[in-house]
């Protein structure tokens, strides 16, 4: 019966264009971004997951009743979009997950160098030598492996050790993600882009398992769907907290590799203030908050990464960051990555 | 229009900026090459199937005494509500080993195949029962007939169909990242994400452009050779439905297989997550406020989008033409390019042209315009094309005013299809992801974007009640989409 729809299709319409425009009209005063100094207001623009940041915020908040207008995004999505922002961007502050989305804004120009006193607390690989940029907590690459498919006394002493074909479809990777291609451009710097290029090669011929994200990777180790894979440390955390249970107690177990091994790198999470809030001092409270014992505390026991200032104990289930044997390379050396990225592009790991 | 050139023009912008050497590094390399192979590969198996599977339940649950076909109606329109990312993660979970091309193109084909049965539905119950009568009467079987007459009746619904499932194909995301089907749309992803190499990004997309324009080329020539198939009589009547037999349990089973694989496998998947995990969603309160954002960004898009599809479609049907072809083929190319991109260039355009509307919900709501507008046009364009325009010029010969026949003639009439325009976008912007992201107003959490935070850090049981509200949601505008098909309605007993 046409008439009956019409009529119900005309009410729906009406009543569609009615809120809608409503909603147009409330939403239209709510952008963040005050340009005022010391207004008690700060922008942050969070390349870290709101699960993880949330709690931290709210701490800060009720501390220095300084209101953060968070905006949640995956890294490499804010870095693009402060890129395309350019001056005009409302944020004040960047929190990214890794060094290299950090250096690409920094390359533009859009940061404001950093007070010594606040980078001075961070040993100095895990900050920009220009003092654009500072780590606030540390993750290490390990190999997560399944005791049930790989015995202890057989896992590699070096990440190179992969490409043998005794590992032949027992690896798995996730390509796309940022840390794995800060690994990669940790090799270039270690051992030369021949010795990196050759390792890629290697491990596609090896008929790696590949996914999507570190997550997903320790999920299919700990299942025993797949033997080993590379991921940062504190993936495992996370997938006990969602089980219900302690890293300890999880099937998978990590492997760091020794002796300066480039498998076994430590990159950052870290924040950048951009020009704009240079000044501003309710975002250097922001950053020295972030810098605290009691948020590196917070980074240690709910994050599951490395403080990283001195002090502060991390996660129980790994050995202390001082005990690792981290391989010799300056996060600041990582900032070539348009090569890194034609490489792994070139070696068909990724589309 | 000027909507859709927003990203055609960012695009340019960013390509010529990149330079000629960059554009050749980029493009003229095997890879690209077997990248868009490969998506003009998925786009056509995931269409063909979608043809196959919309026109066959279609007809079961319009022309046949199929048992329960209205609830198998309302069933087989409701994958619309599901997201694509949200029916690919249910079948890693349930079996991992699953990825590549056919598992991707199996996701794809479940969540968007409503899109031709939903038109292709209403054809065949607003067809004409007359011109199968007489080519019965002339000696063609059954089958034939099915072929000839009634195929052909259906042919423009069908088509207008198929092309929304290629393009939508072409721009997804969520199943091929989550399947690991190497095609353009990752591609570009993984040039983002890989180096935040914007520049390749955007060098890339403008190849999916290009795909896009090929495809509307081949749809629009394959249209023109198609005739009109106008009712031979003026009075409309129900159409005799085909007695199953034996068949009829087949047919069920078949229809109950579908409807498992597209709507039950994702329930009981993320029923088992939110069982398994530990992780809880925020509060009440936080849940309720998402999902009023939810409802409001996609109202506002929605609203914005009829707003603006009105005028083109309209024109569509009443002056066809080149330069309305023309127009209307425009209108298409938004909805094939990826959310980010679009999200970016309204990034570009907010930061430039309108910075007062940056990060508003204003400008979110033009993203969805951008996005969605073939969605608007084609339900207008429908609409108005199965009212007759002697209406409009009866009430010009009256003495009525252009403006008075348009609010009082042409509106009312093409009314169902503005509904069924208006609750297609809004069930879009209900599950858009990336643009969304990109350009909400700062602090404002949808469901969408809720979903997304919890399932990054693995929180699967904290996502599970987003999906399943925002499904639930959505599946308020997919039972209209279906009642507006006709499919529910009580037949006359004669």
């Amino acid at each position: 019966m046409p008439v009956t729809h019409r009529a119900t299709s005309a009410l729906l319409t009406a009543s569609l264009l009615v809120l809608g425009l409503a909603a147009c009209g409330s939403g239209g005063d709510e952008k963040a971004g005050s340009d005022e100094q010391g207004d008690k207001q700060i922008t942050v623009y969070s390349g870290r997951s709101e699960k993880l940041v949330e709690p931290l915020l709210e701490k800060f908040t009720a501390q220095t009743g300084i209101t953060v207008q968070p905006r949640y995004a995956s890294t490499a999505q804010l870095a693009a979009q402060l890129v395309e922002e350019g001056d005009r961007s409302p944020a004040d502050v960047f929190f990214a997950q890794d060094a290299g989305a950090l250096g690409t804004v920094a390359k533009r120009g859009m940061f404001s160098t950093l007070p010594e006193a606040t980078t001075s607390q961070v040993p100095q690989t895990y900050r920009a030598g220009t003092g654009q940029w500072v780590g606030v907590s540390a993750r290490a690459r390990v190999l997560v492996h399944n005791p049930d498919l790989v015995p202890t006394d057989q896992l590699p002493k070096s990440v190179f050790d992969l490409v043998d074909p005794a590992w032949k479809g027992k690896v798995a990777l996730a390509p796309t993600n940022a840390s794995f291609q800060a690994f990669v451009t940790a090799i270039r710097v270690q051992h030369g882009d021949a010795r990196a290029e050759e390792f890629l090669a290697g491990l596609r011929a090896n008929d790696p398992q590949i996914r999507d994200g570190n997550g997903k990777i320790v999920e299919d180790v700990n299942s025993g769907i797949v033997a080993v894979g590379l991921v940062n440390h504190y993936y495992l955390g996370e997938i006990a907290k969602e089980q219900g249970t302690t890293p300890e107690e999880l099937k998978a177990k990590v492997h760091f590799f020794p002796g300066g091994d480039t498998g076994a790198l430590v990159n950052v999470a870290g924040v950048g203030v951009l020009n704009r809030a240079a000044s501003d001092p309710d975002v250097q409270r922001f950053v020295d908050f972030l810098l605290s014992a009691e948020s590196q505390a917070y980074f240690a026991e709910q994050t599951f990464e490395y403080p990283v200032i001195s002090g502060v104990p991390g996660p129980a289930y790994v050995p202390p960051l001082a005990d690792l044997s981290v391989p010799e390379v300056d996060l600041n050396d990582l900032d070539t990555l348009d090569a890194t990225v034609t490489m792994i592009k070139n070696s068909g790991l990724v589309p | 229009m000027a909507v859709a050139l927003i990203p055609l023009a960012y695009l340019g912008v960013r390509t010529v900026e990149a330079g000629g050497d960059r554009i050749a590094a980029e493009l003229w390399t095997e890879r690209v090459g077997l990248l868009a192979l490969r998506s003009l590969g998925l786009a056509g198996v995931v269409t063909v199937a979608c043809v196959l599977l919309g026109v066959g339940t279609a007809f079961l649950v319009t022309r046949t005494d199929l048992p329960g076909r209205r609830l198998f109606a309302v069933l087989a329109a409701l994958p619309l509500a599901v997201p694509t990312y949200i029916a690919a993660f249910a079948w890693v979970s349930t079996a991992p080993r699953l990825a590549g091309f056919w598992p991707a193109a199996l996701v794809l084909t479940l969540c968007s195949y409503p899109y031709v049965l939903l038109p292709v539905a209403a054809a065949l119950r607003g067809a004409d029962p007359a011109q199968e009568e007489v080519s019965r009467s002339l000696g063609r079987g059954g089958w034939r007939t099915f072929t000839a007459v009634t195929l052909r009746q259906i042919r423009p619904a069908t088509a207008a169909g198929a092309l929304l499932v290629a393009l939508y194909v072409l721009s997804d995301f969520g199943a091929v990242s989550i399947l690991r089907a190497e095609t353009f749309t990752r591609a570009i992803f993984v040039a983002l994400e890989l180096g935040f190499d914007r520049t390749g990004a955007l060098v890339l997309s403008s190849v999916l452009v290009a795909l896009t324009v090929l495809l509307l080329t081949g749809e629009t020539a394959t249209r023109r050779r198609g005739a009109q198939y106008a009712g031979l009589s003026g009075a409309r009547r129900p159409v005799p439905r085909l007695s199953l037999g034996a068949a009829r349990w087949p047919a069920v089973s078949a229809l109950v297989a579908v409807a498992v694989l597209a709507l039950g496998v994702p329930a009981v998947s993320l029923g088992r997550r939110l069982a398994a995990g530990t992780s809880r969603p925020g509060a009440l309160p936080e849940v309720l406020a998402a999902a009023g954002n939810s409802l409001t960004v996609s109202l506002a898009g929605a609203a914005l989008t009829m707003v603006l599809a009105l005028p083109l479609g309209l024109l569509a049907a009443r002056a066809p033409g080149p330069l309305t072809t023309a127009l209307d083929r425009l209108a298409y190319l938004g909805h094939a390019l990826p959310g980010v991109v679009v999200g970016l260039s309204l990034i570009f355009f907010g930061i430039n042209v309108a910075y007062p509307l940056y990060q508003t919900r204003w400008l979110l709501a033009l993203a969805y315009a951008t996005l969605f507008l073939p969605l608007a046009v084609g339900a207008v364009a429908s609409a108005a094309a199965q009212s007759s325009a002697r209406l409009e010029e009866v009430a010009r010969s009256l003495g009525r005013g252009p403006w008075t026949v348009l609010r009082t003639v042409t509106l009312p009439l093409i009314l169902p299809g503005i509904g069924a325009g208006a609750a297609l976008v809004f069930l879009t912007g209900m599950k858009e992801l990336p643009a969304t992201l990109l350009l909400r107003p700062t602090g404002t959490d949808t469901l969408a974007t809720e979903l997304w935070t919890s399932t990054a850090v693995g929180a699967y049981a904290a996502a599970a009640p987003y999906a399943v509200l925002l499904v639930v949601i959505s599946a308020l505008p997919t039972w209209l989409l279906v009642a507006r098909s006709g499919l529910l309605d009580k037949e006359k007993r004669s």
